[in-house]
């Protein structure tokens, strides 16, 4: 799949080989859930839609870290709130039972308003004050999640909320298979789709968003801040506006991840998966989109390759089972991280830009070049 | 000829118990080249970063084009008409040259999120029309051939010639050069002077710091010298030039 992404971004200049590679990777997308499901496992296929989620966190990310270029330690705030929206929106928790096509947007919403309430007071820190800043967001709001059960239960505190309603439009539940036009689609089938369509359609977004003029002043503000202002870009708004945008996309993951769960507690939302999501966008490639989505989708689906691997592969070996796959599986996770990092500094699939930029630092063959 | 574009009055900055301006008045007229010198601290740079408001004032106003500046707002002073470049290049390194100054174009176009994302038809066009602008400026400044180099791999005077073309881009009415020629050869110095030639004869007033004094000297209508943070001294080369207070500010005191 990742060759026809890339055959895309090669023959974009040749219409209709972009348009035969486009047809091609549609074709597999389509078909893939099926292919999972039959070769693989009907869990193998829950991963690859947990897959989905991760890459729209990270494209959202993306855009804070990425583009602007302020780093965000508590990214996953964002998550949990459009995930505890949906989960008081749509739970017997309350009572409530609204529809997707209000929850969403109102997930998005409150997202990107907890983004600016985060980026307004930041808005003088860079680098490594940013990031301890951003940190403690992050555990504040999960522990408010965990926290506000007393004196008014709201979020039920450490135990969660249960029960959320399966993402349903109108009758058809994506919790059960779902019949459309003849064809029985199965639930696990149907919420790949799903998340496939709102995962492209944040891709779409990100793109425009990059190649515009906005886009431009994010990273003219990640490359020198000073030259920025003076080129006439308000700062103060186009920075506000990176972490809104950046936090409804997580907004948006957050209420998928309820409904697709049916249950959310404020553990989903620790430290370590704000690093998980950071490490996809600087693991794939900083800024560039093909490579943050690899990012997403290698991040997601190696830990289970870990740990479903783990013991097999040590009873072929050894006969018997020497580390527990649980553990080993974080070592090895660990250890292809170090490595990626060592060989690959701009990510798996840095932009050309920064693909640039590390060679030029290696050989001056480009300095020389413009004399 | 005598049209004043911007008026300095009594422009005061201190860091702490350094006095960096004292009482800085000076008037600069539509369509000059205007030539700003003193000795290495004198405030030269200290007044550039007041004038595009990265610096507040600690007293004295400064009147652009007949309003106002407001203090501390750079974006807003580039949207006045200011525009600058820096004496230690800044560029979007990361970036390429013509990106550089399409960033330039930011503050006269109006694409946001919305139209970012739906490519309506006025958003195509004010698009189209900033890659335009930014290749017309990237010939004018002489380095198209390197529009699609990241800005750091430019040579040195390509990158102090992006920085000028980056600031054009703004449609400035008064283009602030820190220091342009620092570090160029007589060659480079030599197309540098053409240029701001061409920037002035195109109706862009210029505010020039420089420490090449033949340069200013031919190329500036009047100056003004800075020294120890006061005007010492403001008039046409050929007078200044020979003003003991600048030959002493200079030189030493005991030497004049």
């Amino acid at each position: 799949m990742m060759s026809l992404l890339s055959s895309i971004e090669t023959y974009r200049h040749d219409k209709r080989a972009a348009i035969a590679a486009t047809v091609a990777l549609g074709i597999a997308l389509a078909v893939f859930p099926f292919i999972i499901s039959s070769t693989l496992s009907n869990s193998w296929l829950r991963i690859v839609d947990f897959a989905m989620l991760y890459i729209m966190l990270a494209l959202g990310l993306n855009i804070v870290v990425g583009f602007a270029g302020l780093l965000d330690m508590g990214y996953i705030a964002f998550y949990a709130v459009g995930a505890y929206l949906y989960a008081l929106l749509a739970s017997p928790h309350f009572g409530l039972h609204l529809p997707i096509w209000v929850i969403l947007p109102a997930g998005a919403a409150l997202a990107g308003l907890f983004g600016a309430l985060l980026g307004a007071p930041t808005l003088r820190l860079r680098g490594d004050y940013l990031a301890i800043v951003t940190l403690g967001f992050g555990e504040i709001v999960r522990i408010f999640m965990n926290n506000l059960n007393a004196p008014i239960n709201i979020t039920n505190g450490p135990q969660g909320i249960t029960g959320i309603d399966p993402i349903h439009f109108g009758a058809i539940s994506l919790a059960k298979p779902v019949t459309l036009l003849g064809f029985t689609i199965p639930s696990l089938h149907a919420y790949y789709y799903l998340f496939l369509a709102l995962a492209l359609f944040i891709v779409f977004v990100t793109i425009r968003l990059e190649n515009s003029r906005i886009g431009r002043a994010w990273v003219a503000i990640r490359e020198d801040e000073v030259a920025a202002k003076s080129c006439g870009i308000n700062t103060r708004n186009i920075k506000l506006l990176a972490f809104t945008m950046g936090a409804s996309f997580g907004g948006v993951a957050g209420g998928l991840f309820a409904g697709f769960q049916g249950f959310v507690s404020p553990e989903s939302f620790n430290l370590m998966e704000s690093v998980m999501v950071l490490c996809m966008v600087v693991l794939g490639g900083m800024g560039n989109i093909p490579g943050v989505i690899l990012g997403g989708i290698l991040l997601t689906i190696l830990p289970e390759i870990f740990r479903h691997g783990a013991g097999p592969v040590q009873l072929a070996i050894f006969g018997k089972i020497l580390l527990d796959p649980e553990a080993l599986r974080m070592l090895l996770f660990g250890l292809a991280l170090v490595v990626v990092m060592l060989y690959r500094p701009a990510g798996l699939w840095p932009s050309s830009t920064r693909r640039r930029e590390f060679k030029g630092e290696s050989g001056t063959d480009v300095m020389k070049a413009g004399e | 000829m005598s049209t004043p574009l911007l008026e300095s009055r009594a422009i005061a900055k201190h860091f702490g118990g350094v006095k960096a301006l004292t009482d800085v008045s000076l008037t600069i007229n539509e369509g000059e080249i205007y030539g700003l010198i003193g000795p290495n601290g004198a405030g030269k740079t200290t007044f550039f970063n007041v004038l595009t408001g990265l610096y507040h004032p600690d007293g004295g106003d400064l009147v652009f084009d007949g309003e106002k500046l407001q203090a501390s707002a750079p974006h807003k002073v580039a949207k006045r008409g200011i525009a600058r470049t820096f004496q230690n290049i800044r560029l979007f390194g990361n970036m390429s040259a013509m990106e550089n100054v399409m960033v330039g174009r930011h503050v006269r176009t109006h694409a946001g999120v919305f139209g970012a994302v739906m490519l309506d038809r006025r958003t195509k066009k004010e698009e189209a029309a900033i890659r335009r602008r930014a290749e017309e400026l990237l010939h004018y400044v002489n380095i198209a051939n390197r529009a699609d180099d990241l800005a750091r791999h430019l040579s040195y005077g390509d990158q102090r010639r992006l920085e000028i073309a980056r600031a054009l881009a703004t449609d400035p009415k008064l283009l602030a050069l820190d220091e342009p020629a620092a570090g160029m050869n007589r060659t480079e110095t030599e197309g540098l002077r053409r240029l701001i030639e061409g920037i002035r004869a195109d109706g862009i007033t210029v505010l020039l710091i420089e420490h090449d004094v033949k340069l200013v000297m031919g190329l500036c209508d009047r100056v003004a010298v800075l020294d120890y943070g006061q005007k010492i001294c403001e008039d046409i080369p050929s007078i200044v030039q020979k003003d003991p207070k600048v030959i002493e500010a200079y030189l030493g005191g005991s030497l004049a």
